[in-house]
Order: C-alpha cells, then sequence, then structure tokens
C-alpha cells in the first residue's frame, strides 16, 4: 500500500477525534489478508470486500462497490489519494451520489458540519481556501506527501469487517487489460551523483546543447521536468517527477525549473538543491538550500566558464 | 467519426510572478496571455489525427467569456470544424461540477462518436470535468489517457499511473478520454489554417440556450467556492545569491568546490 494512504488515515483520524466520529478505512483487493492488519492500526473499523475481480483497479467495480458502502454507512467525509486512480474513480463516484467533491487538497478542516478545503492553483503559485456546499457527505482527494504519516501509539487495533462484494458478474465495457512497463531507457538518472535539470525555463531545445555542456563540465547527468519530455526535447528516462524517476543525488541544480508539486516529490530529497530561476517566487525556492534569481541564459555560461577554470586550475 | 473537444482559455503563468487581485479571490490577470489550456491543445491534436485518419468531424466547445474565442479561432485553425462557445456572466465562480454540467447541456443534443478533454487544467488544476461530464451523459470515461487504439465500437486506450508505469484498458465507445500532456506532438498552426479559421461562425449560447437554471451554475450550483487565495506563505526559503552573473557563477563555484561537489 502506498505511503498516501497513512498520511490520509493520520489526517483523518485528527478529522474524527476533532468531529467526535469513527474512522473506517475500505479496502477493496483480491487478497486481503496482509493490508487489511495494517489498516486496522490506524482505523476504528476496516471494510474488507475481498473478490478476484478486485484483483486491479477499475472504476467501475470500485465505483460500484463504494457506491454502495457510501450510501449504506452515510459517512460524514469520504477521502482518497489524489493518484492516477483518484483522478479517475472520485469525481465520477461524487457525480453519481450528488457529494460535493474537493480535489487535490493540501488541508481539510470540519466545524460545525461545514467543509473547507485548501488546494493549490497556478502550478503552485497560490493556494487558495475554499468552502463546501453543505451536504451530509463531504469527499476530497488528498495530494500525496503533504500530510506526514503517523501510526497512532498504542495501535488502534480497530475491528476488520469482511463485506460480500455486490458484484455479480465481470465487468465487460470498461476492462482492465494489462500493465504497460516504460521502455528501458539508455540513461539511469538515479544512479547519478549530480544531475542538471532543466525546464520549460530553458525556451527552445536548441538551448539544450549549452545545457548539456554545463552538465559534462561538472561531470553531471542532464534531466529534466515533464515539459521538456513532452515536448519531446528528452526521452523519458532523464524525467524527474511523480509521472518519472524519483531521484536523491548530492547535487541537483534545476535550471529554469518553476517548482510545480509533481516535480518536488521527484527531488526534493537530494542532498544540496541550487534553482535558477526569473520568477523570485517560484516553488522552487521553498525546496532549494541555494537560489539565483536571474536569467538563467547569463549564468548557465558563466557558471561553466568558471567551474572549467577550478577544473583547470587543480590538474 | 465524430469527435467533441472541450477546451479551456485560460492565462499561461508557468514563468509569471502571480499577484492577488482586489477581490482576494482571483489572480491579477493584466499583462497575461491567454491560450488553450496545454492538457486541451494536446486533446486537440489528438482530435484532428483521428478525424484526418478515419474521416468525419471535430467540434470545439469551450465555457468561457468572449475572449475565449482566440482559442476557439486556434482550434479551428488546427483542424476543428465548428466550434461553439457557452458564454454568460452567471457562470462566473463555477467549479469543475457545474463548468460539466454546462458543457453537458450543450453535448447532450449533438451526435458524437468520442469526447476528448484535458487530463485537468493548468489554472485550477482540479481534474474533474471529464469524468464527471462522462457520468451525466452516461457514458464510459479513461482519465490521464496516453494512447487511443481505435477498434470497432471500443478503444484500447492507455492510461499513465505513477513512475513510467501505465495501464492499459479496454472501453466501450462513445466513451470521455481526458488526455495527459505528452500524448502527441502538437502541431502549428498553418498561415491557411488561420485564414479559414476567420471566416467560420462561432456558435454562442447562453443560459438561456442551455435549460439550465441559475441555481445549476455559478457558486450555487458548484461543489466548492473560492473564499480566498493567497500567494502561499513561505516557511522554508533558499538562501539567494546576489549579484552580476559572473558574481553569482563565483560564488556558485565557490560552494561546488567546498563541498566537494567538482
Amino acid at each position: 500500500m502506498r505511503d498516501i494512504t497513512f498520511e490520509m488515515l493520520t489526517k483523518a483520524r485528527e478529522l474524527a477525534a476533532k468531529t467526535g466520529s469513527e474512522l473506517t478505512a475500505v479496502l477493496l483487493d483480491k487478497n486481503v489478508k496482509q493490508h487489511a492488519q495494517a489498516l486496522a492500526e490506524y482505523a476504528k473499523v476496516v471494510l474488507v470486500v475481498e473478490d478476484q475481480k478486485l484483483e486491479n483497479f477499475n472504476s467501475e467495480t470500485y465505483g460500484r462497490i463504494l457506491t454502495n458502502l457510501i450510501t449504506e454507512h452515510k459517512p460524514m467525509l469520504v477521502l482518497m489519494g489524489h493518484t492516477s486512480y483518484g483522478v479517475e474513480l472520485a469525481p465520477r463516484l461524487a457525480t453519481a451520489l450528488n457529494l460535493p467533491l474537493a480535489t487535490d487538497c493540501i488541508d481539510m478542516t470540519i466545524e460545525s458540519g461545514v467543509f473547507k478545503v485548501t488546494r493549490q492553483m497556478y502550478g503552485g503559485k497560490v493556494n487558495v481556501s475554499s468552502v463546501a456546499r453543505k451536504a451530509e457527505t463531504y469527499f476530497a482527494t488528498v495530494r500525496q506527501a503533504t500530510f506526514a504519516p503517523q501510526k497512532p501509539t498504542p495501535p488502534e487495533n480497530g475491528q476488520i469487517i469482511k463485506i460480500q462484494s455486490p458484484l455479480a458478474e465481470e465487468i465487460e465495457e470498461k476492462r482492465f487489460i494489462q500493465y504497460v512497463l516504460p521502455p528501458p531507457g539508455g540513461v539511469d538518472i538515479t544512479a547519478a551523483e549530480k544531475l542538471v535539470g532543466v525546464g520549460r525555463g530553458i525556451k527552445d531545445v536548441a538551448n539544450l546543447p549549452m545545457m548539456e555542456d554545463l552538465a559534462k563540465t561538472m561531470g553531471a547527468v542532464l534531466s529534466c521536468s515533464r515539459p521538456i519530455v513532452d515536448k519531446g526535447w528528452l526521452p523519458t528516462d532523464r524525467q524527474v517527477g511523480t509521472s518519472g524517476k524519483t531521484v536523491k543525488p548530492k547535487l541537483y541544480l534545476a535550471l529554469g525549473i518553476s517548482g510545480a508539486f509533481q516535480h518536488i516529490l521527484g527531488m526534493k530529497s537530494s542532498d544540496l538543491i541550487i534553482a535558477i530561476n526569473k520568477d523570485p517566487k517560484a516553488p522552487i525556492f521553498s525546496f532549494a538550500d541555494y537560489g539565483v534569481v536571474e536569467d538563467l541564459f547569463k549564468v548557465v555560461p558563466a557558471l561553466k566558464n568558471k567551474i572549467s577554470e577550478v577544473q583547470t586550475k587543480k590538474v | 467519426m465524430d469527435i467533441i473537444i472541450c477546451a479551456k482559455h485560460v492565462p499561461e503563468t508557468a514563468e509569471a510572478e502571480l499577484k492577488i487581485d482586489a477581490t482576494g479571490k482571483n489572480i491579477d490577470k493584466t499583462g497575461l496571455v491567454f491560450d488553450i489550456n496545454e492538457w486541451d491543445d494536446y486533446a486537440l491534436e489528438e482530435a484532428v489525427r483521428m478525424k484526418e485518419k478515419q474521416g468525419g468531424s471535430v467540434t470545439a466547445i469551450t465555457v468561457g467569456a468572449d475572449d475565449s474565442d482566440s482559442t476557439l479561432r486556434k482550434c479551428m485553425a488546427r483542424g476543428a470544424d465548428k466550434a461553439v462557445r457557452i458564454t454568460d456572466p452567471k457562470f462566473n465562480g463555477s467549479d469543475g461540477f457545474a463548468v460539466a454540467k454546462i458543457l453537458h447541456s450543450a453535448i447532450k443534443n449533438l451526435h458524437y462518436d468520442l469526447i476528448l478533454t484535458g487530463a485537468q487544467a493548468g489554472d485550477d488544476g482540479s481534474a474533474m470535468v471529464g469524468p464527471i461530464l462522462a457520468e451525466l451523459l452516461k457514458i464510459h470515461h479513461v482519465t490521464m489517457v496516453k494512447k487511443i487504439e481505435l477498434g470497432a465500437g471500443v478503444a484500447k486506450v492507455n492510461r499513465e499511473l505513477e513512475g513510467g508505469l501505465e495501464e492499459q484498458i479496454e472501453v466501450k465507445l462513445p466513451a470521455v478520454f481526458s488526455v495527459q500532456t505528452g500524448i502527441n506532438e502538437p502541431r502549428y498552426v498553418s498561415i491557411m489554417g488561420i485564414r479559414k479559421a476567420m471566416q467560420k461562425e462561432i456558435k454562442v449560447m447562453t443560459l438561456a440556450d442551455t435549460g439550465l437554471t441559475e441555481n445549476d451554475v455559478g457558486p450555487a450550483g458548484s461543489w466548492i467556492s473560492i473564499e480566498n487565495m493567497y500567494v502561499p506563505p513561505v516557511e522554508k526559503q533558499a538562501e539567494f545569491l546576489k549579484g552580476s552573473p559572473e558574481e553569482v557563477a563565483a560564488k556558485l563555484t565557490d560552494l561546488l568546490k567546498a563541498k566537494g561537489l567538482i
């Protein structure tokens, strides 16, 4: 189970305590035994639905079961991770059940039955505080790596309750076929000690050689944020972020990367982070150790020259 | 094959320093350049390619103010045959749920084999409109789409999971596919395309044409409403190195040397 599960459970415990509610975790799988216990350490009740048809995520099958459970139990709040599965399932489920849904939340409160959330807009450059229309049940998807997971001490020792799956037949109209692995890449950026990461700020594929040159001079490997791969300027094996690779190099030099959350998640554990960006409010500066607010096309050549000088002196 | 693409007209903010406006609920948009939402641009390209391969038509629809005409004209310049703009001051303050209802009111009366949207909008990032639209139309949907293979009455679709992994789903058509960036490489607009687009008519609809009421749209018709927008408080901040590019380069080099990195 992913970290987001335990991050959500921790926040949910806090909300449950504040509102005098009970926390229930729901697990859908073909074989629930191993995971149900881990959930029971956080939640008062764990509802498990075990069925062969639940082996792989399918918004249709999962949606039907959750529709039944939510209708029956009428929870005050339903939480789901804002992951690829979450974005596939939550909006549709919310519409079908007429529950106000807030997505990609970084904070939530329920006070006197009023549900308020904090989320981000414009690639993380602004936060918004929003209020949900009044309802019996609220729904929110939660951003990853935002709430710190904390196993309760002592563990909750929740009750695990098995529920019969309402699914009679296979759902033919939408079926999982297979997983598709990323193509084997030439370069393993996770093995590099030093990375020079390029983002939108490099503006044109014609500017890549300048960046590659700097990387080479520093003995670093070139990596990038998602937009660079989307544009076809670099292959997918160079991508850092939630839909690419997570890296922890000794040095991460970010050039023209604004710091959208999906990217930050992929590199925030780097030992030393240096960012160069024209925008003084670029989110990356909240994660970098050192920052330079300047036109990277002025700094990069100067930096390359200085480093070359130092290295020539060494010899 | 008749394809509908839902497009949004948004400000380009990736490289701009944003300020909050006087209402405290929105960004100050003066000086910002507006364009088609990046994800929708990929959806448009995908739709036009399918039309080129299979024949048929592409209709671009947007819920937006008058100035979103430029996004619709861009869609037509790139290969969309028709464009529809749904505009009404009562739509202000609509969240993804309200916007999906508005789109649904127009789309339910059109013939379509496929509906494409972007996986999310670069401004609000809610990632909701596609799936909600599918639920309202009672058709299937797939989000985070990276590849579409059309078959007879079905489509095999790759959707993006985390870490570079994808899953392949087979789904019955008609359906709504919300596409991820990088699904294709959007082409440049041709001068010929722009000329043709200028001559085409954009059909405009208002609240009255949708059959919805005031309570279905705007804040009243939304799931969530913005109370306050603010630049996030900076908890941790980088140590900023100041000076001319050469001075900064020297400081960085000393720093890297001191840490044994060069």
